[in-house]
């Protein structure tokens, strides 16, 4: 079995969370094929932490660095990360389905005319071959599929991959790609949103359904999200507030919005429509607060409590804030 | 200027799915309902919104799959598109094959735009536009939730982590559309009985060979029982306790 490759993002010079999960995934799979797991960085410069991706069990990190990538434009990098397959030999290639991700690697699949596995929950290796487990209907049934022939791609959700640190020391080298000069889209501008941290990429969500009455009142689960801490929690929302207006649809979760898997859910004033919970059922723990007590959402939540957003959410966040403050 | 949409049929996002007897498809006799892929139906206004305000060109909706799909591109014509091409064929959950297939089609056409829903509302692949634009050799952008015209490129808000980027992109290109400002518009009754008398190509798909096997389908595994922990603010500190040592979330 050849090896597989890590496709690791970087963002202001060092290396985002999500490659280390990819990298850790890559290795734990080339272990079971027999082969190794590599890490490949693109940009304008080397982070300074890409040695670091050792640790996660990259035999190699390989950066192909050069003015031309120093900004993502999808055909250039994916003609760059094509030429490092082929070059390498690769028998696989793991992305993370960030928005990144999910942009670069179908083109670079079809540049290696071999098929992609997206949004992938679980890597195994069986009869020798990859086997990825991968969400359809937006989380309501999971299919397993496998690569014939050819190099095999997936992209890995973010935070379903644990992150393992091996201690082990991966060397950095630099491969050249070329140039090309193909027509391209061009970043011009970025209008940052509220928070920094994506629904999608977050350890813990608050979502807000729409018995939160109007975008007025998000400061209650805004105060809940600071309480935990917005580098590891983001907030989200249920299809109805964002066909409202409320929020924005990047925060929406369920079917035509995104499907998340984080460590703790919570589900303020969200009634919890079928599509809802096709997108969040798959979270490790999940609380519901709702007024009524026949509510779907109650089918699916580990603790429910039944009861007023508008009283629960204030005391929520204090005692949360009281719980940070002691430990 | 021309614009050439795919879309794709759909079950109805409020289908309970049941595995099939074979153990890796949906079982088809539980979906009550077809519709064109909630994306792909914005993808359609946003074609018909950029027509409108050119005040010239044509919209052509494209899809790949059997017979049923001529429900969903009338659909599309029913909206306003002018003219509905049905590339005849086995959709599977292989988006390169369905892009070689679509690709084969619209690499002869003169299309300035070609757009499509950023992902389909059952395979949830989210790979078909940037495949079909790199097979082309034309750009795309992703994730698109609103653009405009100027000259010979689009000025498009696409969807990243943490906000919008404005991207520029040359003509001809390809974007897949997300939600944001194309809301789609329902179909008059004027426009339903106007889609039966306009033009719909049916032909055979070229090349469309999956590489992606399914091996297994399953629903997911049901959750353990839940417990309501009490009522009101008054439950929240054994909430955040159960939470912190029960759940070890927090």
């Amino acid at each position: 079995m050849s090896n597989i490759l890590a496709v690791v993002e970087q963002r202001d010079g060092a290396i985002r969370g999500v490659g280390r999960e990819v990298v850790s995934a890559a290795a734990e799979a080339a272990a079971a094929l027999g082969g190794e797991a590599h890490a490949l960085i693109l940009g304008g410069t080397t982070p300074g932490d890409a040695g670091s991706l050792g640790e996660y069990g990259a035999a190699a990190v390989k950066t192909a660095c050069h003015d031309s990538l120093s900004q993502y434009a999808p055909e250039r990098y994916a003609r760059a990360v094509t030429q490092v397959v082929t070059e390498g030999g690769y028998g696989a290639v793991f992305f993370a389905a960030t928005a990144q991700g999910k942009d670069l690697a179908p083109r670079v699949a079809a540049l290696l005319d071999a098929p992609l596995a997206g949004d992938v929950t679980a890597v195994a290796v069986e009869d020798g071959a990859l086997v990825f487990t991968r969400p359809v209907y937006a989380g309501k049934a999971f299919a397993k599929v496998t690569s014939e022939g050819g190099v095999a791609l997936a992209s890995l959700r973010p935070n379903v991959f644990a992150p393992q640190s091996l201690g082990g020391a991966g060397s950095v080298q630099e491969v050249s790609v070329e140039a090309s000069d193909v027509a391209t889209s061009t970043v011009v501008e970025f209008q940052a949103a509220g928070g920094d941290l994506d629904v999608a990429e977050a350890s813990i969500i608050v979502s807000g359904g729409r018995g939160m009455k109007g975008p007025e009142n998000w400061h209650l689960l805004e105060a809940v999200r600071d309480a935990i801490g917005n580098d590891v929690a983001a907030l989200g929302a249920s299809r109805a507030v964002v066909d409202a207006g409320w929020r924005s649809h990047g925060e929406q979760v369920g079917q035509t919005g995104k499907t998340v898997s984080p460590k703790l859910y919570m589900a303020m004033a969200i009634s919890g429509a079928i599509q809802h919970l096709a997108g969040m059922r798959t979270s490790q723990t999940i609380v519901a607060v709702n007024k009524d007590p026949d509510a779907p959402i109650f089918g699916v939540a580990d603790y429910g409590v039944v009861g007023d957003v508008f009283e629960v959410l204030p005391r929520l966040a204090e005692e949360i804030r009281k719980l940070k403050a002691g430990s | 200027m021309n614009i050439t949409v795919c879309l794709k049929r759909t079950p109805d996002t409020e289908t309970r799915i049941q595995v099939a007897g074979d153990g890796v498809s949906i079982d088809s006799a539980g979906v009550k309902k077809y519709i064109v892929s909630p994306y792909d139906e914005m993808a359609v206004e946003a074609a018909l919104r950029t027509r409108e305000a050119l005040g010239s060109g044509e919209v052509t909706v494209l899809s790949f799959g059997d017979d049923a799909v001529v429900e969903q591109l009338r659909a599309g014509l029913a909206m306003g598109a002018d003219a509905g091409i049905l590339l005849r064929g086995e959709v599977t959950m292989d988006g390169l094959a369905t892009a070689k297939v679509l690709a084969a089609e619209l690499e002869g056409r003169d299309d300035a735009l070609v757009l499509l829903g950023v992902k389909a509302a059952d395979d949830d692949q989210q790979q078909v536009g940037p495949m079909v634009a790199t097979l082309l050799g034309r750009p795309c952008v992703t994730a698109v939730s609103s653009f405009q015209l100027e000259g010979d490129k689009a000025v498009c808000l696409r969807e990243v982590e943490g906000g919008m980027e404005k991207v520029e992109v040359p003509l001809p290109a390809i974007l897949t559309i997300t939600k944001g400002t194309f809301d789609p518009r329902f179909a008059s009754l004027k426009g339903i009985m106007a889609a039966k008398r306009k033009p719909l190509e049916q032909k055979e798909a070229q090349g469309a060979e999956s590489k992606l096997t399914v091996r297994g389908m399953a629903l997911p595994p049901a959750r353990p029982e839940g417990r309501i922990v009490g009522e009101g603010a008054d439950a929240v500190p054994e909430l955040v306790r159960l939470l912190r040592e029960e759940a070890k979330v927090l």
